[in-house]
């Protein structure tokens, strides 16, 4: 018998408690897809509008007409799809190299790159904000993509999950005549595919919502990313909110949607990294 | 499995099997991160420490020594930045952790049904980005026209100053950082809690045990591993608090909700003062420092 059966009464009770607590949870994200399909005077009614209304189309002109929206999108889109790339390439060899060779300096240089996870970021913002000027880079993409490729907690997490990789696997390849290279990747990457996901994912999220970074090196609205159209539709005057809370919505639905599409991988990837001694 | 058979029985061969590329290649696998890293984080590290010796007025740089930093002491701004900073870690904190725990514990429980839907659920606020959340409670919490103060209205509760008086700006912020991590460091411990043996929960059910003492003295020290990540994880977000304040209430009402990191931001990128803003960032490193070998000590001690 299981506890449930044992005890119906506190099994419904905690049901129905946490139901509550979720609903509450989810209050933001539910009035965020309906203030999206209002315009900014119903938005602010009394009553406040509780179901989904007919602006939606109206919304998202307006938001193509005062920030060029669908470019902003494809700035997002294309600044995340390429850096989850990259950086996924750096973090996943700098986790292999760590997690399975033993070599001089293997330490150190692992505690230097976890420095990174506990200086704060933005102890560099100036001197980046230096170097990209000096560059010329501002206003680029690679100026956004480029300082956090060596994400420490991405390196961490690959490192966690490559340390599951039998040696005898590894070693076998090599018996085989399999070279370094080649070893990682038919042999040690193949069964990381979980992980990988995670990874990507986790990539993905981080630079689909960052937003100090953007905001300080893209200064021309056409480079935008949609946290910093959004931030910066925030700050005009005669602010349209149904507007804003359609690019809002478009921000975080997709990602809500791929996440839970991908979420068994991600929260177990993520816990494997977070929880392993 | 035939071929990995005398491989396995072979005395190491691997150090000498690595092939052409030899003992390069594990630099080779760490050396992109390495170098990345070196050039986008220690090297301006280094700038920055170089840059908070500097003033910089009209786009020359004069070296002025501690001068940035006798600065802080005197700075009004920067002790309210860092009371304000220290208020959301001794009390939203603790407050978000404690609600995390029992949601980990809920979540874990055999009582619960339908706990894959739940688990999802509360996780789903931290895929949502700081702006677009920012934006969102900021609406709903609007003192005139949003949903919050309306149903209060409803039940009689006169409207509250969510955003425009410093308290409330204060709570808004912490309901607002609460909502967007509890799930997130549920996850977490929930994790952990699984890996409690069930024989420990028999053994002290055995000896008589109930629920509350169970818990204090099996599932709190199981869990002080991934209490001891959510505690530091937390303690270093909460110091470099920027995006919510910046979104949520711009610093306001009158400083209220004025963080370090939006105090540097101001002097870094509204101000161009790049030698005092990189004090500060100095200033903030060495609390996070600080902070960090505290709580090691004293949640890491027995473990």
């Amino acid at each position: 018998m299981t506890a449930r059966s044992r005890h119906p009464g506190r099994s419904i009770l905690l049901t129905s408690g946490l139901a509550i607590a979720l609903a509450a949870v989810a209050v933001p994200f539910y009035w965020l897809a309906v203030g999206a399909t209002h315009s900014s005077q119903e938005i602010f009614d009394s009553p406040p509008p509780l179901l989904p209304g007919g602006h939606l189309g109206e919304n998202l002109a307006t938001l193509q007409e005062t920030a060029d929206f669908g470019r902003v999108v494809l700035n997002s889109l294309g600044i995340s799809v390429v850096y989850t790339l990259l950086a996924g390439v750096v973090c996943t060899f700098a986790g292999y190299g760590f997690a399975t060779y033993r070599f001089r300096g293997r330490e150190a240089l692992f505690g230097l790159l976890m420095l990174g996870l506990v200086v704060p970021a933005q102890i560099t913002l100036v001197p980046l904000f230096k170097m990209m000027a000096e560059l010329h880079w501002l206003n680029t993409y690679q100026a956004v993509i480029a300082p956090n490729l060596a994400l420490p907690f991405g390196i961490f997490l690959m490192r966690q999950s490559m340390a599951a990789l039998p040696k005898e696997l590894l070693d076998s390849g090599r018996m085989d005549g399999c070279g370094e290279f080649r070893l990682f990747w038919r042999v040690a990457l193949p069964p990381m595919r979980p992980a990988l996901a995670a990874l990507a994912l986790f990539l993905f999220l981080y630079q689909w919502n960052d937003f100090i970074w953007p905001l300080i090196v893209l200064r021309d609205d056409s480079t935008f990313t949609i946290p910093v159209a959004l931030a910066s539709l925030q700050g005009l005057d005669e602010t349209d909110y149904g507007a804003i809370l359609a690019g809002t919505a478009i921000a975080a639905v997709p990602m809500a949607i791929v996440f839970l599409a991908l979420q068994r991988h991600f929260v177990s990837g993520l816990l494997a990294g977070a929880v392993k001694e | 499995m035939t071929p990995s058979a005398p491989a396995a029985a072979a005395p190491r061969p691997a150090a000498r099997r690595r092939g052409r590329w030899g003992t390069a290649a594990p630099y080779l696998f760490v050396l992109p991160a390495v170098l990345l890293f070196a050039a986008f984080k220690l090297y301006p590290i280094g700038w920055s420490f170089l840059l908070s010796l500097h003033r910089t007025v009209g786009g020359t740089e004069t070296f002025v020594g501690a001068d940035n930093y006798a600065r802080l002491a005197d700075d009004p701004l920067f002790w309210t930045a860092l009371r304000n900073t220290g208020v959301i870690l001794v009390v939203q904190v603790p407050l978000m952790l404690a609600l995390a725990t029992g949601l980990a514990v809920a979540l874990d429980s055999t009582l619960l049904r339908g706990r894959p839907v739940f688990r999802l659920g509360f996780f789903l606020p931290m895929v949502t980005g700081l702006v677009a959340y920012g934006i969102v409670f900021s609406v709903l919490l609007n003192e005139e026209y949003g949903l919050v103060n309306w149903l209060f209205g409803l039940v009689g509760i006169d409207p509250v100053p969510w955003l425009t008086e410093g308290l409330w700006a204060r709570i808004s912020l912490g309901l607002a950082l609460t909502w967007h991590y509890t799930g997130y460091n549920a996850v977490i411990l929930l994790a952990r809690l699984q890996t409690i043996p069930a024989e420990l929960y028999d053994a002290a059910a055995v000896d008589g045990a109930g629920a509350l003492n169970a818990f204090r003295h099996v599932t709190l020290p199981g869990l002080r591993p991934a209490l001891l990540l959510t505690t530091v994880l937390s303690t270093i977000g909460t110091l470099q608090l920027f995006d919510e304040p910046y979104v949520l209430t711009g610093g306001g009402p009158d400083n209220a909700t004025l963080t370090i990191g939006v105090y540097l931001y101001q002097n870094a990128f509204k101000y161009f003062d790049f030698g005092y803003a990189s004090a500060v960032a100095y200033a903030l490193t060495v609390l996070v420092g600080v902070l960090g070998l505290i709580q090691f000590r004293l949640l890491g001690e027995k473990s």
